[in-house]
């Protein structure tokens, strides 16, 4: 194997450890950046090797950014006193595609785990009531997954926050938009059924 | 290989991209681990919660391999999710089982009586002393069983409230005499007498945790306890 060879077979391999691909996949993908190298590979690098040198987490609320303080936290018409909870960034983005919420966030960086014994002093729950007193947050919205360690963490999160006298919500469990009842889990029709209101 | 059972989510872990590897407690099969194909999937997430209750299939080519589940749905106990003080019940409940079961050793009663607790968790407030028979229960199932019904020294059945962290036996009043600050406190809801309170939940896991940290964490290579029983005892605390 020519050294030339070697090389794209090392590009290969590291793309084929991405998420949602695997060797096929990642084969197809950089023969077709091969193809179009000008037009895709070459911007592509460079993106890659900018973004690989400038992201970090934000300092404040653990958002991935390319500065200390990420946007969302500079944003000064952010500063509405709400304050969402995420486990983790893809959460973060989630709730930002929606265009639903205009307040700030705080990344958890995880939930608490029995299984895989991540503690309360594992997690940005800390900074979290650091920056309630410290931006006068009014509600902490707690927008964890809807599983066993999301919930814990949630309800560990509320004891915690008890004391401090600010509104602490959570999002509502339910039908899915375009969610078909015969689809649904056991679990979310109860929860649904309880969180019923009048129509 | 092929057996079907029905079994109790302890754990799901995924494995690789698309698959989870599952920890179950069954019947006929005790602690139980299989891969479950597409596990990591959303369809399967509410499924494979701990806590949930499943029938399951699983298939191996030899009896030693992990072996794959198919796992159908029986009953999720969604509804704990709101509860904080049932969902740490359940936090405690699932890790102890993981911590302390040996795998692929049945253990058909305290299937049950786990099943029963499970059940109760979301129930009001008569749990905590469901779940401190249980944690007596599964000390005795793995061969550490508390002696409570009779004094260790005078052989009486009246005024037991000791237990000797030694012989892990109930001691009398009279008997204790001056060793009695040595002794483990025997909350009297255990022996089925008197109302339950909240100190006799406190004292009682006091006690099981003792033994559960000194005799049965060392028989299982010293073993961190799960903070989840930690956790429980503080929320029980917190709502005294």
């Amino acid at each position: 194997m020519s050294q030339a060879t070697k090389d794209i077979e090392a590009l290969i391999t590291q793309m084929a450890k991405l998420p949602g691909l695997g060797p096929r996949s990642a084969r197809r993908a950089v023969l077709h950046l091969i193809k179009k190298r000008t037009g895709q590979m070459a911007p592509l690098a460079d993106l890659m090797h900018q973004v690989a040198q400038s992201a970090r987490e934000c300092l404040n609320c653990g958002n991935i950014g390319t500065a200390d303080i990420c946007d969302i936290c500079n944003d000064d018409r952010r500063a509405t006193g709400e304050l969402c909870v995420v486990e983790d960034v893809s959460d973060l983005w989630a709730m930002e595609r929606g265009q639903a919420f205009s307040g700030r966030y705080h990344v958890l960086g995880g939930t608490l785990s029995a299984l895989d014994s991540v503690g309360p002093e594992d997690l940005r729950i800390p900074q979290l009531v650091d920056r309630i007193a410290a931006e006068q947050i009014t509600e902490v919205i707690l927008a964890l997954n809807a599983t066993v360690d999301g919930q814990t963490t949630a309800h560990y999160i509320a004891d915690q926050l008890h004391d401090t006298g600010i509104a602490v919500t959570s999002l509502a469990q339910g039908v899915p938009i375009g969610g078909e009842l015969d689809y649904l889990d056991d679990g979310t029709i109860g929860a649904a059924l309880k969180a019923r209101r009048r129509f | 290989m092929e057996w079907r059972d029905e079994g109790i989510i302890l754990s799901a872990r995924r494995h690789g991209e698309t698959s989870a590897i599952v920890d179950l407690f069954t019947p006929a099969h005790g602690r139980h681990m299989g891969v479950v194909r597409g596990g990591a999937s959303r369809r399967f997430a509410p499924i494979l919660q701990p806590g949930g209750q499943v029938a399951v299939a699983w298939r191996a080519r030899l009896e030693d391999h992990i072996g794959s589940f198919t796992v159908e749905p029986i009953r999720q106990r969604a509804d704990i999710l709101n509860d904080r003080l049932g969902l740490a019940g359940l936090n405690a409940l699932t890790s102890l089982l993981s911590f302390a079961l040996p795998e692929r050793e049945p253990y058909p009663a305290f299937y049950v009586q786990t099943e029963t607790l499970f059940d109760l968790l979301s129930h009001g407030d008569a749990w905590p002393l469901a779940y401190l028979r249980w944690e007596v229960e599964l000390l005795d199932q793995l061969g550490f069983g508390l002696e409570l019904n009779k004094c260790a020294v005078t052989g009486s059945r009246d005024d037991l409230v000791y237990v000797s962290p030694k012989t892990g036996r109930a001691v009398s009043r009279d008997a204790a005499g001056d060793w009695a600050p040595r002794l483990l406190p025997l909350p009297q809801c255990l022996l089925g007498q008197g109302a339950v309170t909240a100190k006799d939940i406190r004292d009682g896991l006091s006690m099981t945790g003792y033994f559960i940290e000194n005799r049965l964490a060392p028989a299982l290579g010293d073993k961190p306890l799960p903070e989840a029983r930690q956790r429980l005892i503080d929320a029980l605390a917190r709502y005294e």
